[in-house]
């Protein structure tokens, strides 16, 4: 019997585990490794602060496939020599193929000052389950002053999460009335509200709209939990009445000592066959890989269709192909009931137009709709039901051109902040 | 494909500034480039930057973000800031002549 071995079950792993449980020749067998009893629906996430409900995770075991065995473990590292997984209690795991999928982790305590006096209490974060329910809690006390929005650091999951959450949080003030007494700052290490020109310049007039100010090139370097205050290498200072920190992202600690990692600990993948650079065996995806596409959910799950056809490419031995193309389809919460819906890859930036969503029907692109936002509220369900157990879903993991409408290139945003 | 003129050469570039072909970098090209993005004059440390960011292109394939070159390059990032104000990996890898580090989006 051959091995199958996915590390990690998050939204990558547990797609490819189930897609491979129904494809693998009679001679393989599949096994997740994650040591972690609940699957979470991080898009959830978002919107517990404003009182969404905090009922985002099923049990793991539910989320499988008969077929897919499940080692409820710690991984402390991979031999790939010795092509075997070394897990927390001792015990090893030999494998013939390994998927890399443990995602990417919030590490607060790179930023001197975050995990201080302040945490939880004027400092918060909104991609745990606890943090998101404790800033809750602090919104709800929130009587007015500055609240300051801080990306340490890119890569992070879902690039376009702390926008929403400025967006939401000016729906949040206006309906407690007391928007007027609310500043909302968001401070990015990015030139600009968006990495990819179009889009930023929509979500930056939504931003300005919607009297939100925006620290362009901050680098956050420390939090003065006392003083209340951000600060940055190049010494700025931002003071805050209330914090949300959007904190470092890094890979799973046993990628760093397997020295299958990269400085922030993201395997490095190619980023159109998904396999690693450094071993043939190895492939992976998700927030896991250090892949130039967006760290989120859709690109996770055009990624397993991909890695699928690999995978078993590469078990009937033949090579894998190079058909990832960086797409990427996220919908945008921008406040009132209302969302944008983005659609891009490695070439393509975001464009205007409609996606002709097949049996829903046209949605608007990069515009602002009800439309979107429900369709950001029904995908919870498509993510359960469709998404998860591999069934297909009515999107294709090509980004195609129809619906779109090709804007002339404009000079790029932030482009004098090198002239100062 | 726009082209700029630094140190006497018709250097070609994209819309925001960055070489597109490394090979035609020399440091000469380099000081150019500092004296137009405001960096200048370069020191000993510049330089080392600078460097570093070159040699570890040339291995890796890709210019290295900011906290590889913080990690590696025996400078670190605060005084990385005071070299390179405001973005210092994007001002050092458009000095050494690469591409504009990957930001991830």
């Amino acid at each position: 019997m051959k091995n199958l071995v996915v590390l990690g079950a998050g939204t990558a792993g547990t797609t490819v585990a189930n897609r491979m449980a129904r494809k693998l020749p009679s001679d393989w067998s599949v096994t997740v490794v994650d040591p972690s009893s609940s699957h979470r629906y991080q898009p959830g996430l978002l919107y517990i602060p404003f009182g969404g409900s905090s009922a985002i995770e099923r049990p793991r075991g539910g989320t499988l496939r008969p077929g897919v065995a499940w080692v409820r473990e710690r991984v402390v590292r991979v031999d790939p020599d010795a092509r075997r997984v070394v897990l927390e209690a001792g015990a090893v795991i030999p494998y013939d193929l390994l998927v890399v999928a443990s995602g990417a982790q919030t590490r607060p305590e790179e930023t001197p000052g975050v995990l201080g006096p302040g945490w939880r209490n004027t400092v918060h974060d909104f991609y745990t389950l606890e943090g998101a329910r404790a800033l809750e809690g602090a919104l709800a006390r929130f009587g007015g002053g500055r609240l300051v929005i801080n990306v340490v650091e890119m890569p992070i999951k879902c690039p376009v999460a702390p926008l929403e959450f400025l967006f939401l949080a000016d729906d949040y003030f206006t309906l407690r009335g007391i928007r007027d007494s609310v500043e909302l700052v968001y401070a990015t290490p990015l030139d600009s509200a968006f990495t990819r020109p179009t889009c930023s310049r929509l979500l930056a007039s939504l931003l300005t709209e919607k009297g939100i100010t925006v620290e362009t090139e901050f680098a956050a370097a420390e939090v003065d939990a006392e003083g209340k205050a951000l600060r940055s290498y190049d010494d700025r200072e931002i003071p805050y009445d209330l914090l949300v920190t959007v904190p470092v992202h890094k890979g799973a600690p046993f990628i760093e000592a397997s020295g299958l990692g990269n400085d922030m600990g993201f395997v490095p993948t190619d980023p159109r066959t998904l396999a690693t650079k450094k071993d043939d065996h190895i492939f992976a995806l998700g927030d896991a890989a250090d892949l130039p596409s967006s760290k989120a959910g859709s690109a996770a799950h055009f990624q397993a269709e991909v890695l699928q056809e690999n995978l078993l490419a590469t078990i009937a031995g033949r090579s894998p192909r190079p058909e990832f193309d960086g797409h990427v389809n996220c919908f945008v919460e921008s406040g009132k009931g209302k969302a944008l819906l983005i659609d891009f890859n490695y070439e393509t930036d975001p464009l205007p137009g409609v996606f002709p969503f097949p049996l829903v029907g046209p949605m608007p692109l990069l515009k602002e709709a009800r439309r979107n936002h429900w369709g950001k509220m029904l995908f919870q369900w498509a993510y359960w039901n469709l998404l998860l157990p591999g069934r297909p879903i009515p999107i294709s993991r090509r980004m195609s051109m129809s619906g779109k409408r090709r804007i002339a290139p404009e000079p790029p945003a932030g482009a004098d902040a090198d002239r100062p | 494909m726009p082209t700029r003129d630094y140190a006497g050469v018709s250097i070609q570039t994209n819309e925001e500034g960055f070489m597109t072909d490394s090979s035609q970098w020399t440091p000469q090209v380099g000081e150019a480039i500092a004296r137009e993005v405001g960096v200048w004059p370069l020191s000993e440390k510049h330089w080392s930057v600078i460097t570093f960011c070159r040699e570890d292109a040339a291995r890796e394939g890709q210019p290295p973000g900011l906290r590889r070159i913080a990690k590696n390059s025996g400078v670190d990032m605060k005084a990385l800031y005071q070299l390179f104000p405001r973005g210092p990996g994007k001002l050092a890898a458009r000095i050494a002549g690469l591409p504009k580090p990957k930001s991830c989006v």
